[in-house]
């Protein structure tokens, strides 16, 4: 089935050049889910410290000022070390093998992309050793607790925000430029696979908004160094400014961390229901609707912080308009699963979870919506519990479903299915003993943000920490499974998924160096 | 998209060291740029950091020069198919939508302030009173001249803004014939593109060399404009919202500009060496987008930050 196998073809070079000097494809998505793989477990140690502290009231491991750096930095490196490389890296394995391209559309830009990433977080997380410490006004970094009030390390801060837009913005470009114009012949639009679909709309909410993150940051240096008063109120600026920018950038950036979920949801359900997925173009125009929706909700992020009634009520109305094109996935998700012959693999049971505990997230989102009900939740654990709910169990779980999806296809050998599952479970217990008690922490009226609290919060507080505990475990297993993976196990067929579709599965396992540099016979595309 | 059977080679280049340095030299710009910052507020010194800095920029420079020398030697060497090509574009494109993205956060803060910021800070529309109790005095008007709190932000004497419509007050108004200057050099651009596409090389070096001209001449009567704000209007980084919004927006279009005309030289250098030709230049044509993007910015600019 290797149509796109000639001889000229060249192996990758020896040795460590071969990471640094890359322009395959292949090699770079490795490297992206490697580095996102490593800021994960970064990251959740840093979440392992906020549990610890916060497994009994009172103060006992860290002092207040090293608690509010670990949330910041937790928050930044899992948005934009963790989970936005996962997805990058995902592209550019999957996107040339799905429409039958050669490689990406600019190769060399394509390296460029991810090394400016360990670069910049290394910068970021050089913060931590400095006498100052490291950022700690939250990952949303509110002004002026990030500009009159901040650390001077907030410079590098500000710097290393500048370098992951800059690559963000030519990923997008990249990947916009190879699905536009890279699909082989017969490769139409509306044929693509829907992870390609959601991550072209996702590369056109990155180069949205990720120039609109480069401005506000752009202005804190300006206010911290150059005398500005873009957030200062005796200048004439406005705090409120920095947050309006900010959550302009930011409410797409949750979907720029969800759309690319949907489309591996998409993929991996009809493979395991061996159906194909119900309602494909509804699925194309709800995440072009949800795309477009997220310009236009960012102030239900700041109900509480004194807009006129008017904005409260169109921000209210537009957030709950998203309700609509997420229930038409999931409801085709659920349809297509609906009298499939299911069997339940790792990557499946991924999948079902998502689509569970991402409509729950989706669920206290819409109670997050109702904006007098905000005024109570705002701040608390609620939002804590709502916002991990969709990134957790949404876009980590669809990352861990992906990569035990395409694992055969990337190493050519079978990943440990008793290890896998495992995994699976572990996180899956873990994952709600450590997020479901925060909704009741929330609603009591704990406030997010906080190393202590009152005695009457401690109950959850353990149980939750608990769940955590287990969950950053059961994290390991992962790592024993991807590296037992590349070294050995069964061999995988081409196929490997008995219901898989797609052009990528009509290469052979593992997917050769170099592939489609001549373009598949369209027969293939009109064959899925 | 190109259609069965058509299909040439798609020319994906071997490895290379060019990003891996260019991020090398990035970063040392960056951290050391970081560095002399933190130093200045710290009243430390900060040669160091500004070696480093250099030094890093240098690299990038130069890796960036080796890099655009390659896609140019492979061009001319024939390696780039239709399709490449077509990448080029889409990736120039989409570049800009998002630099003009980038303004829209500036031109956006601009709205903001004006028709929110500012008059809640007053009083108006009952907006709750912490305005009115901090700085009772503060009355909205734009341009801000008197800051709320004029002890910590001076605000300036005077802004940039249009004080009369008469023929008298434009014939000396800077802004004015920057604006002038602009949109002429978007036409001379222009018609150094159709010289290019008749064929027409000794076209093609004047008019682009008017145009670089042209934006030479607007940023030298930029650097006058900020002469005279700092030294005769006391308007300034520090002086409020309004020098604030002012020189973030103008500046951050002046550096646009500089790159453009530095783009825009490098293709008049390009012209007079031989290269291009009339169905392949699209290294010009990304030139020339670029300022007419910077073209489209100004006239925005004109209209928010000096006539309305």
């Amino acid at each position: 089935m290797s149509a796109a196998h000639d001889d000229h073809h060249h192996g990758p070079a020896k040795g460590l050049s071969r990471w640094l000097y890359t322009t395959n494809h292949k090699d770079i998505g490795t490297l992206y889910l490697w580095f996102s793989f490593a800021m994960f477990l970064l990251g959740g140690t840093f979440a392992m410290v906020i549990r610890a502290e916060l497994f009994q009231p009172g103060l006992q491991l860290v002092d207040p000022n090293f608690f509010n750096q670990m949330t910041t930095m937790h928050g930044l490196v899992m948005v934009f070390g963790a989970v936005m490389p996962a997805f990058v890296g995902l592209a550019n394995w999957l996107i040339p093998m799905m429409i039958g391209a050669p490689d990406m559309a600019l190769p060399r830009m394509n390296n460029w992309s991810f090394w400016i990433l360990p670069f910049a977080f290394a910068m970021l997380s050089s913060t931590l050793l400095m006498d100052a410490g490291a950022p700690n006004f939250g990952w949303t970094f509110y002004a002026p607790l990030s500009t009159t009030y901040a650390p001077e390390t907030v410079t590098f801060f500000i710097f290393a925000v500048h370098l992951m837009g800059a690559s963000s913005i030519m990923g997008s470009i990249n990947i916009i430029a190879t699905v536009l114009n890279m699909r082989a012949p017969g490769m139409t639009m509306m044929k693509m696979p829907l992870f390609v679909w959601t991550w072209l709309i996702t590369a056109y909410l990155l180069l949205a908004v990720m120039p609109v993150l480069a401005g506000v940051v752009t202005m804190m240096l300006f206010d911290v160094h150059f005398g500005t008063s873009f957030f200062n109120a005796a200048g004439g600026g406005d705090p409120v400014l920095f947050q309006h920018v900010f959550w302009f950038f930011g409410h797409p950036e949750v979907y720029i961390m969800i759309l690319p979920a949907f489309g591996v949801i998409s993929a991996i359900i009809p493979t395991f229901a061996r159906k194909r997925l119900f309602g494909y173009d509804s699925m194309v125009y709800a995440s072009a609707s949800i795309a477009f929706l997220s310009f236009i909700v960012w102030a239900h992020h700041m109900f509480t912080v004194g807009m006129p009634i008017a904005g409260e009520l169109f921000f209210m109305y537009a957030t709950m308009l998203i309700a609509v094109p997420t229930g038409v996935k999931v409801f085709n998700w659920t349809a297509t699963m609906f009298r499939g012959s299911m069997t339940f693999e790792t990557p499946m049971l991924f999948a079902i979870a998502f689509v569970v505990l991402f409509t729950m997230g989706g669920f206290t989102g819409l109670m997050l919506a109702i904006t007098p009900a905000d005024f109570q939740y705002h701040d608390t654990y609620f939002v804590v519990a709502h916002f991990h709910y969709v990134l957790v169990p949404g876009s980590v779980f669809s990352i861990m479903a992906a990569a035990y999806y395409w694992m055969p296809k990337w190493t050519g050998h079978m990943y440990d299915e008793r290890l896998g599952k495992l995994h699976f479970w572990m996180s899956f217990i873990g994952i709600n003993v450590l997020f479901f008690p925060q909704h009741f922490l929330g609603l009591a009226g704990m406030p997010r943000r906080v190393p202590d609290y009152a005695l009457q919060f401690a109950d959850f507080n353990w149980i939750s920490s608990i769940g955590g505990f287990m969950f950053g475990a059961s994290q390991l297993i992962l790592l024993v499974v991807v590296i037992k993976c590349i070294k050995g196990g069964p061999k995988a067929t081409a196929q490997v998924w008995e219901g898989a579709q797609g052009l990528e599965w009509t290469l052979e396992s593992p997917a050769p160096y170099h592939t489609f540099t001549t373009p598949p016979d369209p027969k293939l595309i009109h064959a899925q | 998209m190109a259609s069965a059977g058509s299909h040439e080679t798609y020319y994906v280049p071997e490895q290379t060291r060019l990003p891996f340095f260019a991020s090398i030299g990035l970063i040392l710009t960056i951290f050391g740029l970081g560095n002399v910052l933190n130093n200045i507020r710290a009243s430390e010194s900060s040669s160091f950091s500004t070696l480093i800095a250099v030094t890093g920029f240098l690299l990038l420079s130069f890796i960036l020069f080796q890099w655009f020398s390659t896609v140019i030697r492979e061009n001319h060497a024939g390696m780039n198919s239709d399709q490449l090509k077509r990448s080029y574009v889409w990736g120039m494109a989409w570049f800009i939508f998002s630099e003009v993205m980038f303004f829209a956060a500036f031109f956006g803060a601009l709205f903001y302030v004006r028709n929110f910021a500012v008059p809640w800070l007053s009083g108006e529309g009952g907006k709750g009173p912490t305005g009115e109790l901090l700085w009772p005095e503060f009355q909205a008007v734009w341009p801000v001249i008197e800051n709320p709190n004029a002890a910590i932000f001076e605000g300036p004497h005077e802004s940039m803004a249009v004080h009369e419509w008469s023929l008298a007050f434009f014939a000396k108004y800077l802004p004015f014939w920057n604006t002038l200057i602009l949109l002429t050099s978007s036409v001379t651009v222009h018609f150094a593109h159709t010289a290019l596409k008749a064929s027409n090389r000794k076209g093609l070096i004047q008019w682009l060399s008017v145009t670089v001209a042209l934006g030479l001449l607007f940023l030298t009567l930029q650097v006058i404009e900020y002469t005279e704000a700092y030294g005769h209007y006391g308007l300034t980084l520090d002086s409020g919202i309004y020098g604030s919004t002012f020189f973030l927006l103008t500046g951050f279009h002046g550096f646009h500009v500089t790159l453009g005309t530095f783009m825009l030289s490098v293709m008049l250098a390009r012209a007079i060496k031989g290269h291009f030709k009339p169905d392949d230049h699209f290294g010009f044509e990304a030139a020339s987008w670029y300022w007419h993007f910077v073209d489209v910015v100004w006239v925005g600019l004109f209209f928010f930050v000096y006539l309305l």
